[in-house]
């Protein structure tokens, strides 16, 4: 775990940007530093590999003080990730990869087959070894950079605003993919950013911290939501609170799921208008996955078509969040919104009133974290 | 330092300086007016420009003193001849420049230009009007640098006996004195020094918009 | 053009293959002088940030000295101390060197300069010490402009160096101006043609030792800081 105990870093002129601060980061667990410009959570990362020293107070690593360690081996034994990625220009990605094994000594060859691993690992295609980091997207050089920091196995990860040089759809392809790496790898990480959606999507704890270093508070993303210490903290983790908290809630089988009759493609319109629930019938696959739903009325004449298909509803996971319960049902044009199982086969519907009724009825559902 | 035999110079002197900054100024204004052209076209073609810039490169790489006395070859001149010295140096002024240009033009805002363009500016309208002007600075920069070498290589013509401020190096060696020989170092910065600043006000008065900053 | 083909001036002491060797001699020796010097200048006051005044006071003040009258100035100044070859040849040295530091410095310190800090930032926090950031991220990275520099350097000696032959100094320009003193001008343009061919010859090493040299990663964020590093390329002024 990483600890800070009354950690305080003072500059000459006067500016106080980390102010005292006291925090325990779980051993496995992804903890996140959030909070607005100046609030002092990048200082505080750069002060557990001492690339900026603390004026007074200590950092643990495993209960072992990092003062009085040599700081280069200390960086050695942490996965450092940062905004820009900072790869080398001049050095091939693979080698770039492979940068911190052989530091530590390994021969380049078995460095190298650890970086080709890895470069695959976080969704690169092998064949991105032999280049050169400027043939590589800003998502792709990031990417690289993870996989850099992962490349020595260090027991300890800290994170810089990994994801915010990079444009929104990247940034939540980049996230999802880092939440699966998190559950195969899980070590001790903190992370800095500025979102405080990305620190709840992410984090298993969050330290909100507030303009001039001071903690406000740290609790899973859960709690922050539901019972927000003071109303700095209820302030920045913003508004829509309520439906926010959804997706932490875990439908645990509380919603009544109806049965839904489907159409194929391809079917007539009388077989459409037999098998349709009010206006709407659910189209699936062959393998009974949704495909869409579709108005029998609209068929004009002859047999039900890809053209005929409503695209706007969303399915949702029967073990998934609330949320997306919730959305699934609000999205979808005959308002039943479609659930399926984890290969994505129908399994039935759902109306916005079940799913507000079980929220109701159970305030103390299980979180999700 | 011979103060008495510098006034009795005197005349002497300026004849030399006369012909100094006609030498090394007439080139930079040929070359400058060659180049803007030829670095506009450099700008707009993209095959041209490596053609252009790489001439202008090797062009560069000539020695003076070589240049000096390859070009009658070519031209027909006379080594003595300061029509010489003029063409070689307009041609390294040009080939200095040609980049220069092609790059000052390069670095005006794709957004300024397009502006131009939506507003109905013709090509050369928008030349002249808008890319050129900002794209002065650059070309002052480069042109500051054309000038101050000029002066320093116009002196190399001395070498050959054209007469300029050179010709008090060349005779203070001869005569083994001192006097000549400081005076006229100090009189090729002081001139070099002169239109490096008069190519300062002529860019500050060309670019009136831009923030009256305290140049480092 | 008769100079060149005679044979009776391709052999001797005052021959022609001894002329170049000399000019390359000299040109060389100044080169590594001026390197030396320049280099480790250049990157401390680009690393520390200390002394960043050399850079642009010097290159825009020695570009305004003509060298002619250095050189003279100098041999003047120096000669009566060192009799013999020594007389002539140190002046010249000096002169050369002076006027190959500020392309040097001014390229190595703007090469540091440009090294991507989120480059140097990370390798710190991978725990590499100073001294193997400077030697694997820091120097490898700012090597294009650093070439550039010696580049132009070479370019502004050379072509001091043919010059110097009027302070007596041996090499090409010895053509150039013996051909001079006895009015002739096929000596002359032999010379002429032989220092040019010496500095293409020179200049395109350089270029292809770049090419080699320099990592391809770079290559293409080059592009843009190579323009830079031209804009910077102190011209030779002589």
């Amino acid at each position: 775990m990483i600890k800070f105990e009354n950690v305080t870093k003072a500059y000459p002129d006067g500016t106080v940007a980390v102010d005292g601060l006291n925090l325990e980061a779980p051993t496995g667990k992804l903890t996140i530093l959030v909070g607005p410009s100046g609030c002092g959570k990048t200082t505080s990362l750069r002060m557990i590999n001492r690339l900026i020293e603390p004026t007074s107070g200590t950092i643990y690593l495993d209960d072992q003080p990092t003062s009085g360690m040599d700081a280069a081996l200390l960086r050695r034994r942490i996965g450092y990730v940062i905004q820009h990625a900072g790869l080398f220009p001049h050095r091939t990605i693979v080698d770039n990869v492979a940068t911190m094994p052989v530091l530590l000594g390994e021969s380049r060859q078995k460095a190298r087959s650890k970086a080709l691993e890895l470069i695959e690992r976080v969704g690169l295609p092998a064949s991105f070894a032999k280049r050169y980091p400027w043939q590589l997207s800003g998502g792709q050089q990031q990417r690289v950079g993870v996989a850099r920091a992962l490349a020595s196995d260090p027991a300890f990860m800290l994170m810089d605003e990994p994801f915010s040089a990079v444009d929104p759809v990247v940034r939540g392809q980049l996230q999802d993919e880092f939440l699966r790496l998190q559950r195969e790898i899980g070590k001790t990480i903190i992370m800095v950013t500025h979102d405080i959606d990305e620190a709840l999507k992410l984090g298993d704890q969050v330290a909100v911290m507030r303009v001039g270093g001071k903690l406000a508070q740290m609790a899973s993303p859960s709690e922050l939501l539901t019972s927000p210490a003071d109303e700095f903290v209820a302030d920045f983790v913003g508004r829509d609170r309520g439906y926010r908290s959804l997706g932490f809630t875990k439908t645990a089988g509380a919603v009544a799921i109806g049965e839904e009759a489907v159409v194929q493609l391809g079917a007539s319109a009388e077989e459409a208008r037999a098998k349709a629930t009010g206006a709407w019938v659910l189209v699936v696959d062959g393998g009974r996955k949704p495909l869409g739903w579709a108005q029998p009325e609209q068929i004009a004449g002859g047999e039900l078509k890809r053209e005929h298909l409503n695209l706007s509803g969303i399915a949702a996971a029967a073990s998934g969040t609330m949320r997306q319960l919730l959305d699934a049902a609000l999205s979808s044009p005959s308002r039943r919104g479609v659930v399926v199982n984890e290969e994505g086969k129908l399994i039935g519907t759902v109306t916005a009133t079940d799913v507000v009724k079980a929220i109701e009825a159970e305030p103390h559902l299980e979180t999700a974290r | 330092m011979n103060i008495e035999w510098l006034g009795r110079q005197f005349d002497n002197i300026v004849f030399l300086l006369g012909w100094h900054v006609l030498l090394a100024v007439i080139p930079l204004v040929l070359g400058l007016l060659i180049a803007l052209p030829l670095g506009w076209w450099a700008h707009r073609s993209r095959r041209i420009y490596p053609l252009l810039v790489g001439i202008a490169g090797l062009l560069y790489t000539v020695p003076s003193l070589a240049l000096f006395v390859l070009l009658p070859l070519v031209l027909g001149t006379k080594i003595l001849d300061p029509l010489n010295i003029v063409a070689a140096l307009t041609i390294y002024t040009v080939a200095l420049l040609v980049r220069v240009v092609a790059d000052a033009l390069e670095s005006v805002p794709e957004d300024t230009v397009q502006a131009a363009k939506a507003m109905g500016y013709r090509s050369y309208q928008s030349l002249l009007k808008v890319e050129l002007p900002v794209g002065v600075p650059v070309i002052s920069a480069g042109l500051r640098v054309a000038a101050v070498s000029n002066v320093s290589l116009v002196s190399v013509a001395a070498l050959l006996g054209i007469p300029q401020l050179g010709s008090l190096f060349t005779q203070g060696f001869q005569l083994r004195f001192f006097t000549p020989i400081i005076a006229g170092i100090l009189l090729c910065v002081i001139l070099a020094m002169i239109l490096d600043g008069l190519i300062i006000l002529l860019n500050r008065w060309l670019t009136p918009w831009t923030p009256k900053v305290v140049a480092s | 053009m008769n100079y060149l083909f005679d044979p009776r001036h391709w052999t001797g002491a005052d021959s022609i293959p001894t002329l170049i060797g000399e000019h390359l001699l000299y040109s060389l020796i100044a080169l590594a002088i001026a390197a030396v010097i320049a280099v480790p200048l250049g990157i401390y006051i680009g690393v520390t940030g200390k002394g960043v005044f050399l850079i642009a006071g010097l290159a825009n003040a020695l570009r305004a000295l003509p060298s002619v009258g250095l050189l003279i100035l100098l041999v003047l100044l120096i000669s009566p101390a060192f009799p013999s070859k020594m007389g002539y040849i140190l002046p010249s040295l000096i002169v050369l060197v002076l006027l190959a530091v500020p392309p040097i410095l001014t390229n190595t310190y703007a090469g540091v300069r440009a090294v991507d800090a989120a480059a140097v930032d990370a390798a710190r926090g991978m725990g590499f010490r100073t001294m193997k950031i400077l030697t694997d991220v820091q120097l490898p990275c700012s090597l294009p402009l650093v070439l550039s520099g010696v580049r132009s350097a070479l370019l502004q000696i050379i072509s001091t160096a043919t010059i110097a032959a009027y302070i007596s100094l041996g090499g090409l320009g010895r053509l150039l101006i013996d051909g001079k003193a006895q009015n002739d001008y096929s000596q002359m343009v032999a010379g002429a043609v032989l220092v040019a061919l010496l500095a293409l010859f020179f200049d395109q090493l350089l270029a292809f030792i770049t090419r080699r040299v320099v990592s391809p990663g770079l290559t293409r964020r080059t592009i843009k800081s190579a323009s830079a590093a031209e804009a910077v390329k102190t011209p030779v002024t002589v």
